[in-house]
């Protein structure tokens, strides 16, 4: 039922892990199943240098988590910013219907954590 | 390792349904001499199928498998006797060909009791006593869960409700070859069962109706099964769910010792790695049955993990569930959605050895560990 591609990014998930001194963390949670993503991310300038993640979820969840990381790292925020979920899924050469909400995850946990990033690089700016 | 889900068609089997997908096809209808040789087929096979329940012949009806079993029971005992009264029990944990009928009744103006279970997934019999009323016409409490293998005293329970006057039906779908299978001893006016659980072939099953249980059929049409459901029999899938029964049951004991050993050692193996818990009871339980849940991952990628690695099983997780809601079962038995999605079922069979169950061992504590080194909620 999952692509190949899926199955490479659960199998081999990249930029797995956390991010010590991140610049934003996006934590969300999928009301429809209970499961949670946890994303950090690392921001020079205004590129996006490292992204990391945790999730727990399905096959897909994690694929997704992987594949959004490759996405948004060497992206500006405001491109990253634009990642919707059906690039996530097109990224992964399709999803089965009932897992697309679990690209919003990713997708969401993405915007979370550059919001975060908006919030805290406002109050040093500010400071 | 997941025999709970379906199970191969033994050799043997095959053997004896061979001859009716050949040279004879006849109808058992027909009175000629294909026809008289299917219709002797069919009748060895009630016979068979009669005498290993304990039952008379007139009294099993072929069917199309378990969940069509189930939805006759069901459905065809409350239209029969309505004009007794409207109510029927049931339990939270019952396969959705149960549960799904019962429902579907309460909306055609039936009232429905779903009863509670503990957190071994038990029935108390004491709450189907409470339960009971006037007009409850039936009662259906499966005789072991497919999911957490929990075993039900169905024998006691029968005892309450046919004391009581109402008709008691036991999905024995996960039991059949498994348990002792007489319809006295265990009380019940009706049981179905599915030959694709005992190393039987798919989509043919039996339901047991006692004699003078009033019964409206689902299927209209010819005078087969005794006018409770037309159509033209399957002669060599029952003979196939005969042979494959008679077979189950005369290895019963011998299998069973082989299983628990196995079972046990399974489970022993698994509690070893943290954060773990069993579900069910360990004493009144399937000896094929294994079920777990691991805390802080999810079910689906443990399973898609297992396949990579040879091994089937299957997780009540809400991922793998395609409703996204997690197992309505394991929901029952009071854990919570966090913990029924880390939930892993694993069903033993003929075929499994001590050396499959240490190759499990082995595979699992090492998914379980990369699979939590990636979950937010494991702090190591
Ligand atoms: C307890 C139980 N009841 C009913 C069924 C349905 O049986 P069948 O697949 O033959 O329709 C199953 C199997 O899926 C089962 O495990
Ligand atoms: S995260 Fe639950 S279905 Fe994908």
């Amino acid at each position: 039922m999952y692509s190949d591609k899926v199955m490479d990014h659960f199998t081999n998930p990249r930029n797995v892990g956390e991010i010590a001194d991140a610049d934003g963390i996006g934590e969300v949670g999928n009301a429809r199943c209970g499961d949670i993503m946890k994303l950090w991310i690392k921001v020079d300038g205004d590129v996006i240098t490292d992204v990391k993640f945790k999730t727990f979820g399905c096959g897909a969840a994690i694929a997704t988590s992987s594949v959004i990381t490759e996405m948004a790292i060497g992206k500006t925020v405001a491109e990253a910013e634009r990642i919707t979920n059906q690039e996530v899924a097109e990224e992964l050469h399709g999803l089965p219907s009932v897992k697309m909400h679990c690209s919003n995850l990713a997708a969401e946990a993405l915007m979370a954590a550059i919001e975060d990033y908006r919030k805290k690089s406002d109050k040093t700016s500010a400071s | 390792m997941d025999h709970a889900a379906t199970t191969a068609l033994r050799p043997e089997v095959l053997d004896s349904m061979l001859p009716y997908f050949g040279s004879e096809f006849g109808n058992a209808s027909s009175v000629y001499g294909w026809g008289r040789r299917a219709r002797q087929a069919l009748d060895s096979a009630r016979d068979t199928v009669s005498g290993l329940l304990g039952a008379s012949s007139d009294e099993i009806i072929f069917t199309s498998g378990g969940s069509e079993g189930a939805n006759l029971a069901i459905k065809g005992v409350a239209w029969a006797n309505q004009n007794r009264g409207k109510h029927i029990i049931t339990s939270a944990i019952e396969h959705h060909a149960v549960l799904d009928s019962v429902l579907w009744l309460e909306k055609q103006g039936f009232e429905i009791t779903i009863l509670p279970v503990d957190a071994e997934g038990q029935v108390a019999p004491a709450q189907v006593a409470e339960a009971l009323r006037p007009d409850t016409i039936l009662v259906s409490i499966m005789h072991a869960n497919n999911e957490v293998g929990t075993i039900q005293p169905i024998s006691e329970i029968g005892a309450i409700v046919r004391e009581h006057g109402a008709f008691f039906h036991t999905d024995a779908v996960q039991t059949a070859g498994v348990l002792g299978m007489s319809v006295q001893e265990l009380n019940v006016d009706l049981l179905s069962l599915s030959a694709h659980k005992f190393y039987g072939p798919k989509g043919v099953g039996a339901l047991y109706l006692r004699k003078g249980v009033r019964l409206n059929p689902l299927i209209h049409g010819g005078a087969q099964e005794k006018r409770r459901r037309a159509g033209t029999e399957n002669v060599a899938g029952i003979v196939g769910l005969a042979k494959a029964l008679e077979l189950a049951q005369e290895e019963r004991e011998e299998e069973n010792a082989r299983l628990i050993a196995l079972r046990d050692r399974l489970i022993e193996g698994l509690m070893r790695i943290p954060s773990t818990k069993v579900n069910g009871s360990l004493v009144q339980r399937l000896p094929n049955n294994v079920n777990v849940c691991f805390e802080f991952i999810e079910g689906e990628s443990m399973l898609l993990n297992l396949d990579l690695r040879g091994v089937a099983a299957s997780s009540g997780s809400a991922c793998t569930s395609g409703s996204l809601d997690p197992s309505h079962v394991l929901l029952a038995m009071g854990l919570t959605h966090e913990i029924a999605h880390g939930s892993l079922r694993l069903t033993l069979g003929r075929d499994n050895t001590e050396a499959d169950v240490d190759y499990v061992l082995q595979e699992v504590p090492m998914i379980v560990e990369r699979l939590r080194a990636m979950s937010p909620l494991y702090q190591g």
